[in-house]
């Protein structure tokens, strides 16, 4: 439940909105509108202003850890509810320190700014996308069925490695990124905490195996092929009667072994 | 019956996760839900009590189990009150119909649903103070693999799946069975078939199980995984009528092909399980 807000007026002059507005007034997206109608619609895009500036990562414009974090929480909740699937994958830019050793932390904002944009690209709208810290970014794709989620993932893991970034006039570089992502166990609450470090899981994974890789945790995802179905109870497709309705006097199973077999 | 029990302490001593199986702990999962998996647990363990084991039933689905329901029992005290600090363990631990102990979780335990570590923790001391006052404890885990299943299996040294002959009990068993060797690294499951029609049914299923298995699973070398066939109860009209009465079926009718069943599987459990663990 919301706060009880009381009904009378705001006194404009009292408020002390020098801060915000120095904070707001740094980021020209933020800039605040210089002719407002009411005293309310000029409070509206501070208080507009102050909550993207809280959710969002100051140098990508991603979201920051907190909205992540905020969102996963979420997604947790709707996939105990509803089952559905969601995936979560998280993405280190390899060798980032090279990058800045080699060209400058300047190039390497450049090089987190570029990624950070062609990542947003790669997935859908609906999807967040959020620098999780340093080099690292993840991902949390709700909806996101296990056939798609490896597709996904390696279309990311490709248009970063074809990616030409310029850091400077005439100096294009290209980086590779390691994805690691894991399906939040379906029909579960599970935990914040246990689902990105599954995730986490992948992506060592990812980089201990030499890098530019895409590792996804199966674990949750059972996953029973066609053929051992067919191993498993092919005999009853077979219609098999001492299966299905026991017929007496027969060896029992033998049949429906030597069948499959 | 609470004389047995000593409360475990809540001091800086408690073990936390990762852990180690816990001796004469007995998993009874299945993969798909309705397959007789509270069943089995309540019967064999009354058909364990009735051997002159002590026998406590742990309700591992935390509080979606219908052991209550099963067992016709509405305790006042459960696990939920004990996790919240409201009552001693040994106030929560109940005597059911069949002379063995139980521990129901509550409804009030849906809410540890979500598997923190304080959680496991809590769970896993609870746990471990249990064991040594028992010669066995069942771990009643709820459907499907989700982690706080998973997590009830790892607590245990042996693990039992129940499944049916129906398709999607076998390959729910089945797919059960392989995160169970991927992830805990088992190399033993022991399988109940529940309502097969005809003798020999439960273990050609375990054969082909094992079959399946040994081809589509890969494991360490020398680390293959065995399943063992260690019983059927077959399909019983006796089962439905107890189930509708609410008692046990191994005392409302003992002479009853599914209950002659459990005896024997409990008799199975008794001489070559518990002298393993």
């Amino acid at each position: 439940m919301a706060a009880k807000i009381p009904a009378s007026n705001v006194e404009f002059d009292k408020l002390r909105l020098d801060d915000a507005r120095a904070l707001l007034g740094r980021d020209t997206a933020l800039a605040l509108p210089a002719q407002a109608q009411s005293a309310t619609q000029y409070l509206q895009s501070v208080i507009d202003g102050l909550c993207e500036l809280s959710l969002k990562d100051p140098l990508t414009g991603l979201s920051n850890r907190r909205h992540f974090r905020a969102v996963l929480d979420r997604t947790i909740d709707m996939v105990a509810r509803s089952g559905d699937p969601a995936l979560l994958l998280m993405l280190d830019i390899d060798h980032f320190k090279k990058v800045n050793d080699t060209y400058g932390h300047p190039a390497g904002d450049t090089v987190l700014q570029a990624i950070a944009k062609a990542l947003a690209k790669c997935v859908r709208p609906m999807d967040t996308v959020a620098r999780y810290g340093g080099e690292e970014f993840a991902v949390i794709l709700p909806n996101c069925h296990a056939y798609f989620g490896g597709t996904i993932a390696e279309r990311i893991r490709q248009t970063m490695q074809d990616m030409p970034i310029a850091i400077a006039a005439g100096t294009k570089i290209s980086v590779t990124v390691s994805i690691g992502g894991a399906y939040a166990p379906e029909w579960v609450r599970s935990t914040a905490a246990l689902w990105t470090e599954r995730a986490d899981v992948q992506l060592y994974r990812a980089k201990s195996e030499g890098r530019n890789r895409v590792f996804l945790d199966t674990q949750q995802e059972i996953f029973v092929s066609a053929e051992e179905k067919n191993m498993l109870f092919g005999h009853l497709a077979l219609g098999d009667p001492a299966w299905i309705e026991g017929i007496p006097g027969e060896t029992p199973g033998g049949s429906a072994m030597q069948k499959v077999n | 019956m609470s004389d047995v029990l000593n409360p475990p302490k809540t001091g800086d001593s408690a073990p936390s996760v990762p852990l180690k199986p816990l001796g004469k702990v007995v998993a009874v999962t299945s993969g798909k839900g309705g397959v007789g998996k509270t069943f089995v647990s309540a019967n064999l363990a009354a058909a364990l009590a009735k051997r002159g084991l002590r026998v406590l039933v742990l309700d591992a689905d935390l509080g979606l189990a219908n052991l209550d329901v099963v067992l016709n029992l509405y305790p006042k005290v459960t696990l939920h009150d004990v996790f919240t600090g409201k009552a001693k363990l040994e106030e929560a631990i109940i005597r059911a119909p069949g002379g063995f102990s139980v521990l129901l979780a509550g409804s009030g335990m849906v809410e540890y649903s979500r598997l923190t570590p304080e959680v496991r923790d809590d769970f896993l001391r609870i746990m471990s103070g249990l064991v040594p006052h028992y010669d066995i404890v069942l771990l009643d885990t709820g459907a499907g693999i989700s982690d706080v299943v998973l997590f009830a299996v790892s607590l245990a040294s042996e693990v039992i799946v129940v499944a049916t002959p129906e398709p999607t009990s076998l390959t729910d068993a089945y797919a059960t069975i392989k995160v169970l060797v991927g992830q805990q690294k088992r190399q033993t499951v022991r399988m109940v078939i529940n309502q097969t029609a005809r003798l020999g049914d439960g273990r050609a299923i375990t054969v082909q199980l094992q079959q399946v298995l040994d081809r589509f699973v890969t494991t360490e070398p020398g680390r293959a995984i065995k399943l063992v066939h260690m019983g059927d109860i077959p399909a019983d009209p006796a089962v439905r009528q107890a189930i509708m009465r609410r008692q046990l079926l191994i005392q409302s009718t003992p002479g009853s092909p599914a209950a002659l069943a459990v005896t024997q599987l409990a008799q199975k459990i008794h001489e070559t399980v518990i002298p393993r663990i």
